[in-house]
């Protein structure tokens, strides 16, 4: 399943609470805001390795923090983004 | 293959409805229908013609109305919010008896039901939101 | 329109403090005609919008807690709350509206519509959805 997170860590719980229900199996797509999550040395940072976390390029340059992203993080773009709804098996917008 | 997309926030206030036109036009230009894009909440502001962004901004509403011509995107504002939000068309002026429609071009008015359905008839839904 | 398919609400927010919660019920509501096989899940603040004992009176606000009774009649019976959210918050389920329904397979009996479910009963409910409907 593809897990969207859009929320800032450490403004509300989604990316949480989203790490914490995600399946090991399933990938989880961070936009807006919820890039955020995928920076480097953050109180959060240990929860990245429980699932396959990618971030929305765009939004992580919006936001200048490419260079502070976690190794690792795939960075994706939009027809990315459609290939990992159309090809997973379901969806789930953690709004 | 088919997808649907639910915009559940208005238009500048937060970036969910940029996040699903740029998803809707990428699906899009990979060779995927789009079923419908259904506007829910304060999403049904995506659908008002009478915004005067400033110009230096992109224009939300007019992006969506555009991409609606170009690709025959079915575009639907839910009734029961729109009603709460001031979002009018003719009907709904003639029906609840209002002296003015500001329904943008390529948008229009329907129920819940349409959600419902673009659920159990489209292969994805994507929900953007707050 | 024949296909059913497994609807899973996810309600995670708290009611009155903004619209999402109304709302959502108002598509569960309208969803039960489409006879899907729907299930609703309260996690995280969500829990909140089964509280028992909510009066919005003085408050102006609409108070639409009521409405989560007649969901049984619709045949939305799948009311799934989870444990560590509500434990998280200081409650259990006895702070919860006592939602039910009458069994038409079992001489319609009345019966609890509501189950305690733990995160990973959630993980997986959310993983046997077909479509998520998230509020």
């Amino acid at each position: 399943m593809l897990h969207i997170v859009n929320k800032s860590p450490f403004e509300k719980d989604s990316f949480t609470s989203c790490m914490a229900h995600a399946a090991e199996s399933s990938t989880v797509l961070l936009i807006e805001d919820g890039v955020y999550a995928a920076l480097k040395g953050s109180s959060v940072e240990d929860q990245l390795s429980r699932a396959k976390v990618v971030a929305l390029q765009s939004d992580v340059a919006a936001r200048g923090i490419e260079g502070n992203l976690v190794d690792g993080i795939d960075l994706i773009d939009y027809p990315d983004f459609v290939d990992l709804v159309a090809n997973g098996d379901g969806v789930q917008s953690w709004v | 293959m088919k997808i649907s997309v639910q915009v559940n926030e208005g238009p500048y206030q937060h970036q969910a409805s940029d996040s699903a036109y740029n998803f809707v036009k990428a699906a899009l230009e990979k060779g995927h229908e789009i079923f419908r894009v259904f506007f829910y909440h304060d999403g049904v502001n995506n659908g008002t013609r009478l915004a005067t962004p400033p110009q230096d901004d992109r224009n939300v509403q007019q992006r969506w109305s555009d991409l609606s011509k170009e690709h025959e995107l079915d575009l639907v504002i839910c009734v029961a919010a729109a009603q709460r939000r001031g979002i009018v068309d003719d009907g709904e002026a003639e029906r609840n008896g209002k002296d003015a429609t500001n329904i943008m071009d390529g948008f229009r008015i329907s129920g819940l039901g349409q959600l419902i359905e673009a659920g159990v008839q489209s292969d994805r839904l994507v929900v953007f939101g707050d | 329109m024949s296909d059913i398919k497994k609807f899973l609400y996810v309600n995670r927010r708290a009611p009155y403090g903004t619209v999402y919660a109304l709302e959502s019920l108002e598509v569960v509501l309208i969803g039960a005609a489409f006879d899907q096989d729907v299930s609703l899940v309260f996690m995280d603040d969500g829990v909140f919008q089964l509280k028992k004992d909510q009066n919005s009176e003085a408050s102006g606000m609409k108070n639409f807690s009521p409405t989560f009774n007649a969901l049984g009649d619709y045949d939305v019976n799948k009311i799934y709350v989870e444990k560590e959210s509500l434990e998280a918050r200081g409650m259990t389920m006895d702070d919860l509206m006592a939602l039910t329904y009458e069994d038409e397979d079992d001489d319609w009996a009345e019966k609890s519509s509501m189950h305690l479910v733990s995160a990973d009963e959630v993980r997986d409910l959310m993983e046997e959805s077909e479509v998520v409907l998230s509020f």
